[in-house]
């Protein structure tokens, strides 16, 4: 049998063990090149298999006001969160956590929306957890796989609402804010500020989040945290002193009329913001841990817009407290003195070709002089100051002054006022003969036309007249270094600017504002009246206390006030809050504070803009 | 009848060695953080261990004349059971769709595929055995396609492509230990590789240049060789509509054996986390019971399929040498039985049970280190699942009997 002689066989099985010898190399070398040459490469590969990094987020940095009061702090909290190995099963644990604590449809959808953009990292749930719903997750953390629960520091406002539009509020970073790098460091998950000094100064409050490991298993349950692994502890905020005083800061709160919208800035001369309010406001409280959608929603939709800090965003035409630019423009290049008195006196209206600019005192001033004319905001004398600098010089006036630029305050989202660079402005707008240049120059020369400031802009105005004549950047926070360049100098002589105060210290003694002056401190203010198309005018005052040496510059504007004088009692209660302090706040004088009287015919402050452009189109139409 | 004294020591010692390996692996692998199933089936595979002593035992009474004899009625038997499983049978574990159990009240009792590996090695050898020289032709190879064909076809029905491999390896050893030549051999493997590179026009047409260049070369019966390159043809034609016909989760299956990061998350999810668990290694290991995957329950079917990776995490590379070493030992002392068989029916006998032990090592080890696709095949010794244990341990003890009777008649010593 030749097949299976022994012979046949040996050469067989010779091939055969060859065979074995080479399918057991193969498999020998493979592993070899799979335990040893690729270890390290597998090795990570496993650790990121078992091990998620957890963040630890830092203590945000307590802001303080400037006697180190607290405006906002690190509180303990509770965050909630979940690992889980697919969408399906995290699905299936929130409905379990459904079933043993209130959870909203939102927050589910949230959760998910953050497991998506994150696979590895544990999903939030909570950011900011009640004790009480940690307990319950507690008891059935069983049923719970994956489930994460972590000490977090969590940001508390004391104030509340009073603070909102100055320390803004804090919330988790967006995918579009990491998109585009707003955030220096930030990761998903990060808490960020997303408003006011907790944006500005984000960067240094928000601190350096930790990391921890915890050992997962191939169905996301927690299995051991730490995990051997050292954690990276996190780097608590820079806490930042602040310029505010929070005690004002209430007192401006307690006494801001329920419902009006308007904002109130108070600076030192030296350009330290003591008090920045705007009203409507919000609850910053109401951020912390996300906010919840239909409060979100009625923020937005809310027409009063409490979103908006009007004392930085709002734009405003400046009206009569404008005419203290004017004045000074005069003043600065010479063409007249305190005591100069203009060649038509003041009949209750001004005579331009064939068309009368009213005064806002229909039964006239008669002859002022400068200091009279602050005092009785007569727009005559204006008018005709106005014209004697002619518009080219009001424009490049302004804008040195200061009433084309942002005024630097370490806030974010300062609208740049509107202000035209130069004459061309209007030859663009309304085409070279659609506009006359002396209708504008009143329109300028009484703070209308186009022309709109943010409420901080002009009290930084006010500031350099209360000051030495010098603009300065109004801050929150010290700036680490002095701000060179910044600086602008209105290029008043000191009796000039002397001579202004008193003019401003009038309108208060004797003037537009004289309800409101208090018998034992000298408030120095202007009134202004800014006109509104949409329904009544908003009302300006802008002052600042003691008059010879102020310690306190207090500007405040009201939307639908009617006028300057119902807003100058708020304002001058601030002055004397801040320069005599808490204990005596009441004030001698009576202060119409909750009404707000039918002024029209005592004050028609300024004539309204709209109507004097639409009569010289109409005349030149003609 | 075999007298104590006369059992072939190397192989015992050999499949001792590797039961209590495969134990200590079945052992670790319960041990888990996370409660899997595999949690106490090492003890319950002692159990199976003494049944596999008992089969053994059993296997090296039986007179290989009265296995010849037997080996047609066996292998009807093991047809029928397939046939009756296709309509009667249930899933298991990740396979729970495809019908491979026979289970009487919820008790899986095995698989027929066992039984009917076992019945084509007797059949075969019977057939080869009686052949008075070596097949030369195809057509004298049409009746062991037949014998293997029956059950390979059936046991695909299932589906179940791990065993139909295991059948097709059998074929392929036994028709080489009956001294086919080896082109002929390469010839029938041929429609193999045309299935395989008909995904690409270049390659497959240069396989079929080169398939002719061998047919001129090698100068078979022309016959055969128009058959051969007609089959290379048809398979070269139908490889893509088949492909198609495959259901997704197969075509994932072979597509995660080309690059598992295809699709991490699922069909290659096995892949690739056998291979961490085994790369994570190093040299040493992280000792036994202490491999974090297979802790963690990354591991997936840690005490069946993938039972070699925990031997791979745990062990090391060095437990993996000595896994081998001890198979490689097992395989040559088979080799060794073969060869001196004191008749032809017993060599084919042992040399078909290498041939079975050797694919079912060879595909169960591959796959976990991603060399060979991922079927559902056990490994030898270590994975726990009763049937088969008892199934290999009843294929040794045949080998023993006839290395037992190659002694009593001398041959051994040749």
């Amino acid at each position: 049998m030749s097949t299976f002689d022994p012979v046949a066989l040996r050469e067989r099985a010779v091939v055969a063990r060859r065979i074995l010898l080479l399918a057991f190399g193969v498999l020998a070398v493979t592993f070899f090149r799979v335990q040893i040459v690729e270890h390290e490469r597998y090795q990570l590969r496993a650790e990121t298999n078992r091990l998620r990094p957890v963040p630890l987020p830092p203590p945000r940095g307590t802001i303080f006001d400037r006697r180190g009061e607290v405006i906002a702090e690190s509180a303990a909290g509770y965050s909630v969160k979940l690992l889980a190995p697919s969408l399906d099963s995290l699905r299936a644990v929130l409905r379990r956590m459904g079933e043993v604590i209130t959870l909203d449809p939102s927050v589910v959808n949230a959760t998910v929306e953050r497991y998506r953009t994150a696979r590895y990292a544990p999903a939030i749930v909570f950011n900011d957890a009640s004790f009480a719903t940690v307990s319950k997750l507690e008891e059935h953390r069983a049923r719970l796989p994956g489930l994460v629960i972590q000490s977090e520091p969590r940001r508390f406002y004391p104030a509340g609402a009073a603070v909102a539009h100055l320390v803004g509020y804090v919330g988790e970073v967006t995918q579009d804010d990491l998109d585009n790098g707003r955030y220096r460091g930030a990761q998903v998950g990060s808490i960020v500020g997303k408003a006011g000094l907790e944006r500005s100064y984000d960067d240094s409050l928000r601190g350096r989040e930790g990391m921890r490991y915890i050992e997962v298993n191939a169905r996301g349950g927690l299995v051991r945290d730490e995990a051997g692994v050292p954690a990276l502890p996190p780097t608590a905020g820079i806490p930042i002193t602040t310029t505010i005083d929070l005690d004002l800061q209430r007192f401006v709160d307690s006494i801001w009329p329920a419902g009006v919208r308007g904002a109130l800035v108070a600076l030192t001369p030296a350009g330290e913001v003591r008090a920045l309010y705007s009203s409507p406001a919000y609850d910053p409280n109401a951020f912390v841990g996300g906010i919840k959608a239909d409060e979100w929603r009625r923020l937005n939709t809310d027409s009063a817009t409490p979103l908006l800090n009007r004392a930085i965003i709002g734009r405003y035409p400046p009206a009569s407290p404008f005419k203290l630019a004017t004045a000074a423009m005069a003043l600065r290049r010479g063409l007249i003195r305190l005591d100069t008195h203009m060649p038509i006196s003041c009949s209750g209206g001004f005579r331009l070709g064939n068309r009368v600019f009213k005064c806002w005192e229909k039964k006239g001033h008669g002859s002022l002089d400068l200091v009279g004319a602050v005092a009785k905001s007569c727009d005559v004398y204006f008018y005709q100051l106005g014209l004697r600098l002619g518009l080219e010089a009001i424009i490049a006036d302004g804008v040195l002054m200061g009433f084309r630029d942002r005024s630097g305050i370490d806030l974010p989202s300062e609208q740049v006022p509107i202000f035209p660079s130069t004459t061309a402005y209007f030859d663009q707008r309304y085409g070279p003969r659609n506009w006359s240049p002396p209708a504008t120059t009143l329109n300028f020369a009484i703070g209308q036309g186009e022309n709109t400031q943010t409420l901080v802009n002009m009290v930084r105005f006010y500031q350099a007249l209360a000051g030495d004549g010098t603009l300065v950047t109004p801050y929150l926070v010290r700036p680490q270094a002095p701000q060179a360049g910044r600086a602008t100098n209105l290029g008043l002589k000191a009796e000039d600017l002397a001579g202004l105060r008193e003019a401003l210290v009038a309108v208060v003694a004797r003037g537009t504002a004289s309800r409101s002056r208090l018998a034992d401190l000298a408030v120095a203010g202007k009134t202004g009246t800014a006109q509104n198309p949409h329904g009544e005018d908003h009302g300006w005052f802008i002052g600042f206390a003691p008059a010879d040496k102020p310690a306190l510059v207090v500007g405040a504007i009201m939307e639908f006030a009617g006028h300057g004088s119902t807003v100058a009692p708020y304002v001058v209660q601030v002055l004397a809050r801040y320069v005599r302090g808490p204990e005596r706040t009441e004030l001698e004088g009576r202060i119409p504070v909750d009404s707000s009287p039918r002024v029209e015919e005592l004050m028609g402050d300024t004539l309204k803009g709209d109507s004097i452009m639409a009569a010289v189109r109409g005349r030149l139409r003609r | 009848m075999m007298r104590q004294g006369e059992a072939d020591r190397p192989l015992l010692v050999a499949s001792g060695l590797l039961t209590v390996f495969g134990l200590l692996a079945l052992y670790s692998a319960g041990q888990t953080d996370v409660p899997t199933r595999a949690a106490g089936v090492w003890y319950r595979q002692f159990f199976w261990v003494g049944l596999g002593v008992l089969a053994m035992l059993t296997a090296s009474r039986v007179p290989p004349r009265l296995l010849e004899w037997a080996a047609p009625l066996l292998y009807g038997i093991a047809t029928l059971l397939l046939v009756v499983v296709l309509a009667v049978g249930t899933g298991s574990g990740t396979a729970a769709s495809s019908k491979s159990w026979i289970a009487v009240g919820g008790v899986k009792l095995g698989q027929p595929a066992e039984l009917a590996k076992v019945a084509c090695i007797l059949l075969l050898a019977r057939h080869l055995s009686g052949l008075r020289e070596p097949p030369r032709t195809l057509r004298d190879l049409l009746k062991p396609c037949l014998i293997i064909g029956v059950p390979f076809l059936l046991v695909m029905k299932q589906p179940d492509l791990g065993s139909a491999l295991v059948f097709v390896g059998i074929f392929f050893a036994m028709l080489f230990w009956a001294g086919v030549p080896a082109r002929m051999l390469a010839f029938i493997a041929s429609p193999a590789v045309s299935l395989l590179l008909a995904f690409s026009t270049l390659w497959w047409g240069s396989w079929m240049v080169l398939l002719f260049g061998l047919i001129v070369l090698w100068r078979p019966f022309v016959l055969d060789a128009v058959i051969v390159y007609l089959a290379n043809v048809a398979m070269g034609i139908i490889a893509i509509p088949l492909w198609e016909k495959l259901a997704p989760y197969q075509q994932n299956r072979l597509l995660t054996f080309l690059n598992p990061e295809v699709d991490p998350q699922r069909a290659g999810y096995h892949a690739i986390q056998s291979k961490v668990a085994i790369g994570s290694a190093g040299l040493f290991g992280k000792g036994l019971t202490q491999g974090p995957q297979k802790r963690l329950a990354f591991l997936p079917e840690q005490h069946t399929d993938f039972i070699f990776s925990v031997v791979g995490e745990e062990l090391g590379f060095l437990g993996v040498a000595i896994a081998l070493a001890l198979f490689l030992y097992l395989f040559t002392q088979l080799l060794r039985i073969a060869r001196r068989a004191s008749d032809p029916f017993a060599s084919l006998v042992a040399f078909g049970v290498l041939g079975l032990l050797f694919t079912h090592v060879f595909e169960n080890v591959g796959m976990t280190v991603n060399l060979m696709p991922i079927t559902g095949i056990p490994l030898p010794f270590f994975s726990f699942g009763g049937s088969f244990f008892v199934v290999v341990a009843g294929c040794l003890g045949l080998v023993l009997r006839v290395a037992a009777d190659s002694r009593a008649t001398g041959a051994a010593d040749i």
